[in-house]
């Protein structure tokens, strides 16, 4: 009896420490005016004061919309990968190879691909430029450096990195799917597109849920990525709720506006989860 | 089924997607090329995939013993990576140990509250771990970091559905035999979830090597900067020398990828199986 306590208790006393004690302390914060550097003595509570500061802070409502438009990278990204998984697994001499390149860029250091990307996307002298030129293209977009095409820059690049993941989860989901159900489909005259809209597809559709829970929350609470390749910028088109917190609690050192942002990250990502797990009851199939 | 003999379909679909693969490791391929060219070198359209002039050893040499002092990063990642994936190997196995195997008072209760916890993003602590840290006199130490990163969740789950996988029998028979629970442990049931142990800790391993968003709010310490910190600032002071940086870039991946083309059984069994990430 005791001893369950001894075996569990190092993990418990972890996750109240390291995680419920600090969000029960943020959520208090998030009703206080208050900056850490002035010590506890000074901390104001304003009740919903910052809630209500928030839906007119520009940089903050453009941010959280950044997040929105970002979440197209993973459906986009899942597709992509479902295309690469099937002809990977079925079509392909050594497959094991292929789930190792595409890989690599999701073992990589985020830092140092973010590093390589800006060079690459340099508006004059980068290589991807460099290349469209060649192509004759006269004015090629300047990437990172132009508002417009930054958020889509940004997201090309998720897609690049998240994509081996997405792979090697459909890799498995496609070995589970019985290999009779082919053969029985083939001889009564399926075509192969029949036969992956009524056999691969609805048979996936727990890893595709699974995918898109996981792959969602990510992207939402994305952060290094932006940190090292925009800074947020330029002029906020890469901004994301993660980052504005982070500017917000350790560089403009308002922690209680900062804490705010945090119980809205919360709220939205209850959400989301929340809402995938209302649809899956209509498209997917255990 | 034609064995034997290959099938020139599957042959041009393997090549195709090869090329592909290529298109796709580009990026990989031009850092690599730029780090062993002198700076001028660097931006030359058409690309010199191959340097014509080799300047690897001062680009290296500058990165790892110049002011950067990559040498120190390695050594700081590496000291905190490894303990933190002790740290969490030795909590996450024994509590999915505890949780599956031991009947207590409040199991249930307890198992459900740290699944709970699961949904709270990490990024939603980072301001109160950090005036608490700070507090605590743990902020600017390799140990808070450790802490930080050894109490993860994910590897409870993770290492609870092997536990719950290996039979009762185990550990009814040692009971008899007079064994304690410790002993069941540590002899009978760690040695046979250690396939599942190394999945985890390669994956954890990984994980906290590349982790940025941690070191970056609770290091300040130049001394202490992990690699990806370290990497960071030497992009930020050395903005234009691009040869330089794509040096650095090298070493703050490959070493890694090594790891990676090792272990890659284990980390794509265990992305795989418990479909994880972060």
């Amino acid at each position: 009896m005791r001893m369950g306590y001894l075996f569990v208790g190092p993990m418990l006393l972890g996750v109240m420490i390291f995680t419920l004690i600090p969000m029960i302390f943020s959520f208090t914060l998030s009703f206080t005016k208050w900056s850490f550097v002035t010590g506890f003595d000074k901390i104001k509570f304003i009740g919903l004061d910052n809630f209500r500061a928030l839906f007119q802070d520009d940089v903050f409502l453009k941010s959280l919309g950044n997040n929105f438009i970002m979440l197209l990278a993973v459906p986009i990204g899942m597709v992509i990968a479902l295309l690469l998984a099937v002809v990977i697994s079925n079509h392909v001499y050594a497959p094991g190879a292929f789930k190792v390149i595409y890989f690599m860029p999701q073992i990589s250091s985020v830092v140092a691909v973010a590093v390589v990307w800006q060079v690459l996307f340099h508006p004059s002298y980068g290589p991807v430029n460099g290349f469209l030129s060649a192509l004759g293209m006269d004015n090629p977009p300047k990437w990172l450096a132009d508002p417009n095409f930054a958020l889509p820059s940004v997201m090309l690049l998720m897609i690049w990195i998240d994509l081996g993941v997405s792979l090697i989860i459909y890799n498995a989901g496609l070995k589970n799917i019985p290999a009779d159900l082919y053969e029985a489909a083939t001889i009564d005259g399926a075509s192969k597109w029949a036969q992956f809209r009524s056999i691969t597809l609805p048979l996936l559709t727990p890893t595709t849920f699974f995918l898109l829970v996981t792959g969602i929350i990510g992207n939402f609470k994305s952060f290094a990525l932006i940190k090292v390749l925009t800074d947020g910028g330029p002029a906020h088109s890469t901004s994301v709720v993660v980052y504005d917190m982070y500017q917000t609690a350790f560089v403009d050192l308002q922690t209680g506006y900062a804490s705010s942002m945090v119980m809205i990250l919360f709220l939205c990502l209850l959400a989301i989860t929340a809402l995938q797990w209302i649809g899956q009851k209509f498209w997917v199939n255990y | 089924m034609n064995t034997g003999r290959i099938d020139w379909v599957k042959a041009i679909i393997t090549i195709i997607m090869a090329l592909l693969g290529v298109v796709f490791l580009l990026p990989f391929l031009w850092m690599l090329s730029a780090s062993f060219k002198p700076e001028t070198d660097v931006f030359k359209y058409p690309i010199e995939w191959i340097p014509r002039t080799w300047r690897a050893g001062f680009n290296y040499e500058s990165v790892w013993f110049g002011k950067a002092n990559f040498a120190l990063y390695y050594w700081n990642s590496i000291k905190v990576t490894l303990l933190t994936t002790l740290l969490s190997v030795v909590v996450s196995s024994m509590a999915a140990y505890g949780f599956t195997k031991i009947h207590f008072r409040g199991r249930n209760t307890l198992f459900a509250i740290v699944l709970a916890t699961y949904m709270i993003p990490s990024e939603a602590t980072l301001v109160p771990l950090f005036i608490m840290f700070r507090s605590a006199g743990l902020y600017d130490t390799h140990l808070g970091l450790i802490l930080l990163g050894g109490f993860s969740v994910l590897g409870t789950f993770l290492l609870r559905q092997f536990f719950a996988s290996l039979s009762d029998e185990y550990i009814e028979s040692a009971q008899i035999d007079g064994g304690g629970h410790i002993r069941i442990f540590t002899s009978i049931l760690l040695p046979l979830v250690r396939p599942a142990i190394a999945t985890y800790a390669i994956l954890r391993f990984i994980w906290t090597w590349n982790d940025f968003q941690t070191p970056l709010v609770f290091l300040n310490s130049k001394s202490l900067f992990t690699l990806q910190l370290g990497m960071n600032a030497f992009a930020d002071r050395n903005g234009a020398f691009y040869s330089l940086i794509m040096a650095a870039s090298v070493s703050a991946i490959v070493p890694l990828l090594i790891i990676f083309i090792v272990g890659q059984k284990q980390v794509i069994d265990g992305i795989a199986m418990g479909g994880v990430k972060g």
